[in-house]
Parts: C-alpha cells; sequence; structure tokens
C-alpha cells in the first residue's frame, strides 16, 4: 500500500504478477514459457485512472486480461477490493465481472454481428439481475444518451455493422458500463479509430470516468494520448513495469533510458521536424521466451553500465513518492 | 510541355470504381504540381480515397475501374496516354514506384531476400548480369540500414523493422524518380517507426528522390513533409507548403484535423469533428465537408473551385474567395 497516498480507498492491487504461456513441442514436450507478464506490481486507487503504456509483445494486453480474470495467473495475485480473485472460483467470478466492465480494441470484432444494440446492452443486464424491463430501459437510455448517441430509439434496433466505426466503439462503452462497474480496463480503444474521432471517444471515456468515480485502466502504445486521459502513466517493457509515475513527471523528467527514447520517437507535428534526425536506439524488443539476463532494455540502452545491467534486474528505485524507475543508472548496485 | 522538366504534375485526375450499389467516386479531379526531389505527404482519414490516389498515378488498379481519366506528367511525358505494355515496361519501376500498404507482410516466403529484392531489376528489363544485380541490391541495402548477410536469409528470419526497409530497398532499387509510399510505418512499433523516418529522411537528403507519402498519421507525416496535401471524401482539400499548412491551415477540416493530432510538448485542448465523412457512393452536391463544417453559409451549396490563396497554397473552399476573407472569425 505504499504507492496509496491516502488520497482514497485503494481499489485495485497487483502484487508481483505473473503470467507465463508453456511452449510445447509435439504438443506434450515442454520446452519453454513465454513470460508475458513478469512481476507486476501496482496499486489503483478508486475513481483513478491510469495508463499503462508499452509497444507491441510488450504483454500489456495479457497483462489486462489477468485483471479481468480472463486468464489464469501463474504466479502473484491480483487483489480487488478486500478479495483476492481466483479464476477457478465461479461464484466469485460472476460477482467480478459485474464489478469490471472491458473495452476491447476492435469493436467490430467485439459486438456480435447477429445481435441489435438493443440485444447487446441489455444481456449483461438480464444475467445480473436486472429483472424489471423498464429499468432495463432506462439504464439503455440513460447510457447511450451519454455516449452521445441520440435518438436512442433509432440506434437500438441497429445492428452493428449498420454502425460507423466511432459508434460502435461507444456501443463497446455502454455495454461495458452498463452495469455501473467500479474498474474499466479499455485495451487500446481508440487505436483503430480515425484521429478526428479518437479525441471524441476519449473525452467520454474521461467525463465517464469522472461522473461516476470509475477506475481505469487505459492500455495503449501511444504516449501522445496519455496526457488527455490518466493521472498516471506505468511505461511496460518486456513483461515488466519499468517506469511508474504521475503524467507530468514522466513527460517532463522521463528517468528510465526507454521511456526517454519513447518520448524522442513520439512527433509532434512540427513543420521542423524535417531538419532533425530522431536520437531512437536502434533494436528489436527482447523475446519474451528468452529474455535478456539483467535489465531487458540493456542490448538495446545507450547508457548501458557493462557488468551490472547486463547480470543483474535492476529493483525498483524511488525518485520521489510517486515515481519510480528500475534502472541502475539511480541505483547503487552493490 | 517543355517547362514540366522538373516536376511532376497531376491534373484532374478522376477514379471511380463500379460496385454492385452504385459507382464509388475515389478519386475526384484531383491537381496539384510538385518539384522533383522534394516529398509530399498526402493526409486524410480512412476511406478518403488517399490509397486509390497512390495506386492510380501507378496505374496499379482494381477489375471494377468504371473511369480513370485525367493527366500525370512525368518529365513532360503524359503517362496517362501510354499504352498498358508502354507503362509497364518504361514506367512502373524504372520512373516510379510503389511501396503499398503492409508490404512488409507480402514477402514471398519461399524466397530467398536477394532473389526477392533484384527481382525488378530482371523483370524491367535491364539485362543486367547477376552479379551486377547483386552488387545493386548490396547498394541500396547499405542505404537502407539492412546488414548485407540478410540478403541470403528468408523473409521470416527477418523483424517487422527489417522487413519494411527490405520493401523499401526493393523500390529504390531500379533507381526510380518517384516512389508512392503508402503507410509505411503504420504497423510497426514507435521505436522501428523512428528508425524508419530517421532511413527516409537520410535518402531523401542523399540521394534526392521524390517522395509521395501517404499516412492518416499527420504527427509523423511531419517528419518528412516538403508539400503537403489534405484529402476528404475523394478530393483534395488543401494542397500547400508544409510549413503553411502545419502552422496555418486554412480548410475549416484541416484545422479541424490539426487541433486533432494529440501533442506531446505543449499543452492544447483537443478538438473532434461530430459526424462522419460522406459515403462515396452518392456524395453530397457542393462542398463535402459543408455537412460537418462549423462556418458554412448559403454558398456552400455549390462546388467550390481549388481557390489559389497564395503561391502554391490552394483551397476548395468557398472562404477563400477573392482572398478576402483571410482573417477567420
Amino acid at each position: 500500500m505504499t504507492e496509496n497516498n491516502g488520497l482514497g480507498p485503494s481499489l485495485l492491487r497487483v502484487q508481483d504478477l505473473e503470467t507465463f504461456f508453456t511452449l510445447r513441442k509435439w504438443g506434450f514436450l515442454r520446452v519453454g514459457e513465454v513470460r508475458a507478464v513478469d512481476g507486476v506490481n501496482f496499486d489503483l486507487r478508486e475513481g483513478e485512472a491510469v495508463s499503462i503504456v508499452g509497444e507491441s509483445g510488450c504483454g500489456k494486453s495479457t497483462l489486462a486480461k489477468t485483471i479481468l480474470g480472463l486468464q489464469q495467473p501463474t504466479g502473484g495475485s491480483v487483489h480487488f477490493g478486500d478479495q483476492v480473485l481466483d479464476t477457478s472460483d465461479r461464484r466469485q467470478m460472476d460477482w467480478y465481472r459485474a464489478q469490471v466492465g472491458y473495452i476491447q480494441q476492435d469493436p467490430y470484432g467485439a459486438l456480435p454481428p447477429f445481435m441489435t444494440v438493443r440485444r447487446i446492452l441489455e444481456e449483461p443486464m438480464i444475467i445480473n439481475g436486472v429483472k424489471s424491463s423498464s429499468e432495463r430501459w432506462q439504464r439503455m437510455e440513460k447510457a447511450l444518451t451519454e455516449l452521445k448517441m441520440t435518438p436512442v430509439e433509432e440506434f437500438l434496433h441497429k445492428f452493428p455493422h449498420q454502425l460507423s466505426g466511432g459508434q460502435q466503439q461507444r456501443v463497446v462503452i455502454a455495454r461495458a458500463k452498463i452495469l455501473d462497474p467500479q474498474l474499466i480496463v479499455s485495451d487500446e480503444p481508440v487505436s483503430m479509430l480515425d484521429p478526428s474521432v479518437r479525441v471524441e471517444i476519449l473525452e467520454l471515456l474521461r467525463l465517464l470516468q469522472r461522473d461516476y468515480h470509475v477506475a481505469v485502466v487505459y492500455i495503449t502504445h501511444d504516449l501522445s494520448t496519455v496526457r488527455y486521459f490518466s493521472e498516471r502513466i506505468f511505461v511496460m517493457y518486456g513483461g515488466q513495469l519499468i517506469e511508474k509515475g504521475l503524467v507530468e513527471e514522466i513527460l517532463r523528467n522521463a528517468k528510465h533510458p526507454y521511456t526517454m527514447a519513447l518520448l524522442e520517437a513520439i512527433s509532434d507535428p512540427d513543420p521542423e521536424n524535417v531538419n532533425t534526425f530522431k536520437k531512437v536506439p536502434g533494436g528489436e524488443p527482447p523475446s519474451l521466451a528468452n529474455p535478456p539476463a539483467g535489465c531487458r532494455f540493456h542490448p538495446r540502452c545507450p547508457y548501458r553500465i557493462d557488468g551490472t545491467c547486463d547480470q543483474k534486474p535492476p529493483p525498483e528505485f524511488t525518485m520521489t513518492e510517486q515515481h519510480r524507475v528500475s534502472c541502475w543508472l539511480y541505483g547503487d548496485a552493490s | 510541355m517543355a517547362q514540366d522538366n522538373g516536376m511532376f504534375r497531376v491534373q484532374d485526375l478522376y477514379l471511380s470504381f463500379g460496385t454492385k450499389r452504385g459507382v464509388v467516386q475515389a478519386v475526384d479531379h484531383v491537381s496539384f504540381a510538385m518539384p522533383k526531389g522534394q516529398t509530399m505527404v498526402l493526409v486524410g482519414e480512412s476511406g478518403c480515397g488517399k490509397t486509390s490516389l497512390g495506386r492510380a498515378l501507378l496505374r496499379l488498379l482494381p477489375r471494377n475501374v468504371q473511369s480513370y481519366e485525367g493527366s500525370v506528367y512525368l518529365n513532360g511525358t503524359d503517362l496517362m496516354q501510354l499504352s498498358e505494355e508502354r507503362f509497364r515496361r518504361d514506367v512502373r519501376w524504372k520512373q516510379a514506384a510503389l511501396v503499398p500498404q503492409a508490404a512488409m507482410n507480402s514477402l514471398n516466403p519461399v524466397l530467398r531476400i536477394v532473389d526477392q529484392v533484384t527481382e525488378p531489376l530482371e523483370t524491367s528489363g535491364s539485362r543486367k548480369q547477376w552479379a551486377q544485380a547483386r552488387q545493386r541490391a548490396e547498394e541500396v541495402f547499405q542505404l537502407v540500414g539492412v546488414p548485407l548477410d540478410f540478403l541470403e536469409r528468408y523473409p521470416f528470419e527477418l523483424s517487422g523493422g527489417m522487413r519494411q526497409r527490405v520493401i523499401l530497398a526493393m523500390a529504390l532499387i531500379t533507381d526510380p524518380e518517384l516512389i508512392v509510399l503508402d503507410e509505411p510505418t503504420s504497423a510497426l512499433d514507435l521505436l522501428t517507426q523512428a528508425n524508419i523516418m530517421n532511413v527516409l529522411k537520410r535518402i531523401k537528403q542523399e540521394k534526392g528522390f521524390t517522395f509521395i507519402l501517404i499516412t492518416h498519421d499527420i504527427a509523423t507525416s511531419s517528419e518528412l513533409a516538403d508539400l503537403a496535401g489534405i484529402m476528404y471524401a475523394g478530393q483534395l482539400v488543401e494542397f500547400s507548403d508544409a510549413y503553411s499548412l502545419f502552422t496555418e491551415p486554412l480548410h475549416p477540416y484541416s484545422q479541424k484535423l490539426m487541433a486533432s493530432v494529440p501533442t506531446l510538448k505543449e499543452d492544447k485542448t483537443l478538438e473532434f469533428l461530430p459526424g462522419q465523412p460522406p459515403s462515396l457512393l452518392q456524395p453530397p452536391e457542393g462542398c463535402r465537408f459543408a455537412e460537418r463544417c462549423p462556418q458554412k453559409f448559403a454558398k456552400c451549396s455549390q462546388e467550390p473551385p481549388a481557390i489559389d490563396v497564395k503561391q502554391g497554397h490552394q483551397v476548395k473552399c468557398w472562404l477563400y474567395e477573392r482572398g478576402d476573407k483571410r482573417d477567420r472569425k
């Protein structure tokens, strides 16, 4: 509970979380494992929005699925409120799934093509015992109005393929929040949308988070949208969270060489860019089946300390109360 | 058209597809001109016809083309007048090459990289010796920053970023004057993306290729742009030098689009566009953006011409008629 500054009760606590996938040969011989999530710790307060930023293949979607209970962790634990999640406990999972909403990346793939918007939104309520149909109607109307899908009657009997990408994503958001969850996990909610629509969806999500005091875990590869969305950023690389901190702190004063490289790599629309080259490290993200020893970033790191970075994995060093970095540059190796 | 030398010019290019539901006007009377050795970026949202325009320039069209008109001048010759055979032999790859979207996934998995990269040299009738072709392949590999021993490998042994570089090398190998890049970095990771942009920038500065970069990513496009065009619903709504377009966009759509780009370094309030682009099946009469435009007025029900606001800056919007309404609001 060290990261909880007394700003609110802790809602979600992830402790030493590990999700490994076994690699098999001929279907039964174990030949290794993919360490998709490897020792992740964080704490989320009620009503707080955090972003998890990382490149493709860094394990961020697996982390989301593990938090949602869609994936059994191989080690560590997820605490929700005062409970420890156990994916094999059906009853607890049924309860848990009403407490968390999930916004998927591809809205078209996430909506069943044979159901109308009305059925899509009604189904979670029927399953979770909202018996009165007038209450269901009220909730649907409220959710769609909040997401600016009006007139509501017009949308309710449409099928997903009759909606535009932005509207589909709104239906996904409406479905995620229709049971008034305490936590929403959104996995790249806007990466499939056009830039002019993107901002609107992010703003709607932000409004929901503020108005209903829902905690949001926003997973993205796009650092530039993060500042418009969350209070804290966790940077993920090779299955681990390597830097955690407040948004402004990370954007202005990033400490980990990987975060610095990410910030350098992002362009702002500026005609002066034509004349400058970006200083970014080459190389590729590590394979999670066979991660490098020591710090996972060391093969690409320009500030590598030989003999330390390639041998011992760095622990988390505290820069300020809110800002933590896993990098040997900021601590003593001995 | 002797004065056209040193320019690449497109005039009234029109491309439509016949579908079961009607005629789709993918590229609607697009005109622009650019000096050689410069880079133009073509920005637009999905479905605005930017890829169709890129393919139309190289006459790489699907079968359901309904009409394909206009002129494309390269070195003073109208490429549209050439026969299919001559276009194939003299223009495609030799003078102009296209790097299609997600091309890195289209490498043949059972052929070595070197066999694929040198293929344009042989098929374009250059009749170079094998050794020469290989030497040329080594040159372009050095240019795009791929280790030479990758020539002997197979595509699955390469990472996404390396495959994208190989594709780029393949487009460069015949030394074309014009290269059309369709979303060259959109499927790649951030750091890889920045690396590829660095490569493109270096090639552009050192070798003076003419690039047309098609993208939806405005922020990244500013890395390479000398000239910029904004497309909306099949039309080029604004075309100018990159500096004016990025600092002071004129068309209401360009303004909104620029305002929707999140920035890291400066704080700004993001704006968004309500509504969605019109269907290209039955585009609305008059200005196609009118329905979503915050500055719409009576005249917008007629189609605006491309108005020259100043030298080399064209806007397809009635607001700039006679240049007297340049001070917006």
